[in-house]
């Protein structure tokens, strides 16, 4: 009974081997993680679970249902939200525009209804910008939501993008590398935001992260992935104490 | 008072440039559109009652084509009667008016809101109009530069949507004219029109005029058609590839029509029926403003702005990122479509070559002189542009030297256009203004 469910997944670019023989399940509700050294295909395994590759071979189901072969967007559509390592921000549109345009798939106004601004248009409109400023509240950046979002500080613009992810209502929320490039106060809050909103919104979590302290601290099951290939998998106890992934990744001292 | 005095030596000139617009604000800061318009309307009252004598009062002989460039250069001296006409003209009646009917106006507009802001706006149109008709009523001149700069308008808004909303760099509007030029003349001429290749008219001619609005449809509907030529390639190109393929298939529309002898090859197709009067005209022009400004405010509309700025974020928040392009695409070219139809009953005349290079340049300055992402930033490009290139015409080719110069410049000084990444929201529009004197306060209080 699993949601999002990948078996026996290879990928290959051209001969390099990405990702190899890699097997996931997550529940509703579950935080996973996912760690690794740099270039051991983590951003790629959430690469072709959204449909931007196609996996070689192997098999993801989400929901019951088989998602290889679909269009970012239709996996997206289907309730799986993403961030970016780098974020990857509108660098035109306001603040609000961004949580506002991850609801794009479920407005039903259609274009007559953009072309001519039917009743229904501002109903929907209305509606989707309230619950924008929801979710921008929820994750602390409301006051923004007029500005442009180049103008915002990294850590606002951080829970812009993971407010962006919200709006769709994903099922399952792949987060890649939140806390990156944030000093130890701002990782802090975005662990606290994570936290929060998965208690608030209760959907499933998958995290690629580098720092320790915020995979151990939030998630229940971590995966080590080490040349495209899961060495090992277990609770952060586990994890800390295995050999073979202190030895890959690690180091002697995290656990001295 | 000594402070104030001392602060203003020592800053000079930009201070007395800050006092300047302060006491501009102070006076115009609380005239709504509608004052605005009352204006408008009372300097070109105010020409068509007493132009002809002041004219020559003040030595120029005539009501000025345009702005008077024409007289000034026929004899430089004549430019201070000019200049002179313009300040009684246009500037005396239009400040005064607006001025003076600011509690007037106030109290219209607040009235006016009590209704359906559609109500509002159609009111404001209407005075819109009523100006430029009574202006261009002046002479025939006038008229077709009226009729040209609202055509314009509806060409630079929707290139906007592609090259500016959507971020591509598209070339092929002049095609898209030509094909919604073309068509629609066809039907119009086929049907009402007894024309010597196309023989005699298929329906009687007096439903004409009704039956015009759907020649333009379908006119715009061929641009449209003609316009998944470039949208199809968009979905695996980009930049300065697609750049080309539309240019390619501005060409191709072109040498197309020049080697089809039957709507007359590189001679031209005429004998367009007079339809495209200046109320035609600024109707479709304001159809076509409202459904783009809607559109590109609407979150589908967004979407655009969000292909342009990342593509795969786009696709990750449920964007059809392929929709979008083929809408964009789709949408601009109709209304370019619609445009040139409009073009070609105006000048009753249309050639292959008008569509080329020169229209593309032409197209492409109004564009990025007015502002990318911005529906006021094209109008004002698009009246802005006509007018001055028509304006400068008496210079003859060395209008061509003055307007690069100028596109230059605004590229140095404004890179993204005058009036760039700017909403057009026209219910603010029709809004009675707040007193300037209390914002003014509370930002010093700041």
């Amino acid at each position: 009974m699993s949601l999002l469910r990948i078996d026996n997944m290879t990928h290959y670019f051209g001969g390099l081997r990405a990702v190899h023989d890699y097997s996931l399940r997550i529940g509703p509700g579950q935080i996973r993680g996912l760690i690794g050294p740099n270039g051991a295909g983590k951003t790629t395994i959430f690469n072709l679970i959204t449909g931007i590759y196609r996996p070689t071979s192997g098999t993801i189901v989400f929901d019951g249902q088989n998602i290889v072969g679909l269009q970012p967007h239709q996996v997206a559509a289907m309730g799986i939200g993403r961030t970016f390592q780098n974020m990857r921000l509108w660098r035109h549109m306001t603040v609000l525009d961004h949580v506002k345009l991850a609801r794009y798939a479920r407005l039903t106004y259609g274009l007559m209804g953009a072309f001519f601004g039917t009743p229904r248009r501002q109903r929907e409109e209305a509606e989707t910008e309230e619950l924008a400023y929801r979710l921008l509240e929820l994750v602390g950046v409301a006051r923004f939501a007029g500005q442009v979002v180049t103008g915002l500080p990294y850590g606002a613009q951080r829970r812009v993008e993971l407010a962006r992810a919200l709006a769709m209502e994903p099922k399952v929320l792949l987060l890649d590398e939140p806390t990156a490039g944030m000093n130890p106060e701002e990782m802090l809050q975005m662990v606290q935001i994570i936290r929060r909103v998965h208690k608030d919104l209760g959907m499933a979590i998958f995290l690629i992260e580098h720092r320790m302290r915020v995979v151990m601290d939030l998630c229940q099951v971590i995966q080590t992935l080490v040349f495209g290939q899961v060495i090992a998998e277990g609770t952060p106890d586990e994890i800390r104490n295995n050999p073979q992934v202190i030895d890959a990744y690690l180091g002697k001292e995290v656990v001295t | 008072m000594d402070t104030e005095a001392r602060g203003a030596t020592a800053a000079g000139p930009r201070a007395a440039a800050r006092r300047w617009t302060a006491a501009t604000r102070a006076l115009f800061g609380e005239v709504p559109a509608f004052g605005w318009l009352l204006g408008a309307l009372a300097a070109v009252l105010a020409e068509y009652f007493v132009g002809r004598p002041l004219a020559r009062a003040l030595g120029i002989g005539r009501i000025p084509l345009l702005f008077g460039v024409d007289v000034a250069l026929r004899d430089p001296w004549l430019l201070p009667g000019t200049v002179a006409y313009m300040l009684l003209v246009y500037a005396l009646p239009a400040a005064a008016v607006a001025r003076l009917s600011v509690t007037v106006a106030r109290g219209i507009t607040e009235r006016l809101l009590r209704l359906p802001v559609g109500l509002s706006v159609l009111v404001h149109l209407g005075l819109l109009y009523a100006g430029l008709h009574l202006w261009a009523g002046i002479n025939d001149y006038r008229l077709l530069v009226t009729r040209l700069a609202l055509i314009a308008i509806m060409v630079t808004i929707s290139l906007n949507v592609v090259n500016g909303y959507m971020g591509e760099f598209s070339c092929s509007h002049p095609g898209f004219m030509a094909l919604g030029a073309y068509v629609s003349s066809i039907i119009t001429v086929l049907f009402f029109v007894h024309d010597s290749v196309l023989g005699p008219p298929l329906l009687p001619t007096a439903v004409g005029p009704f039956l015009f609005p759907l020649a333009l449809i379908a006119g715009g509907a061929a641009a449209a058609v003609g316009s998944l030529a470039v949208a199809l390639p968009s979905f695996r190109t980009r930049g300065d590839y697609l750049a080309i393929i539309s240019l390619a298939f501005m060409f191709i529309v072109k040498s197309t029509i020049e080697n089809v002898q039957l709507i007359g090859g590189s001679r031209g197709f005429m004998n367009q029926p007079d339809w495209a009067g200046l109320p035609t005209v600024f109707v479709w022009a304001v159809l076509c403003v409202a459904v783009t400004n809607n559109f590109v405010r609407s979150t589908l509309g967004k979407a655009l702005n969000a292909v342009r700025d990342d593509e795969t974020a786009a696709a990750h928040m449920t964007v059809n990122t392929r929709r979008t392009k083929m809408v964009a695409f789709v949408f601009a070219a109709f209304w370019a479509g619609v445009a040139g139809g409009l073009f070609a009953h105006v000048m009753r005349y249309v050639n292959p070559g008008t569509f080329g290079v020169q229209k593309l340049a032409e197209v492409l300055a109004m564009l990025y002189f007015g502002g990318l992402n911005s529906v006021i930033g094209s109008i004002v490009g698009a009246v802005g542009f006509t007018l001055f290139s028509e304006a400068l015409r008496p210079l003859q080719i060395y209008k061509w030297i003055i307007i690069p110069v100028l596109l230059i410049l605004v590229m140095i000084y404004r890179p993204t256009g005058l009036i760039a990444f700017r909403e057009f929201d026209i219910t603010r529009l029709v809004k009675p203004r707040e007193k300037p004197g209390k914002v003014e306060h509370v930002a010093a209080a700041d």
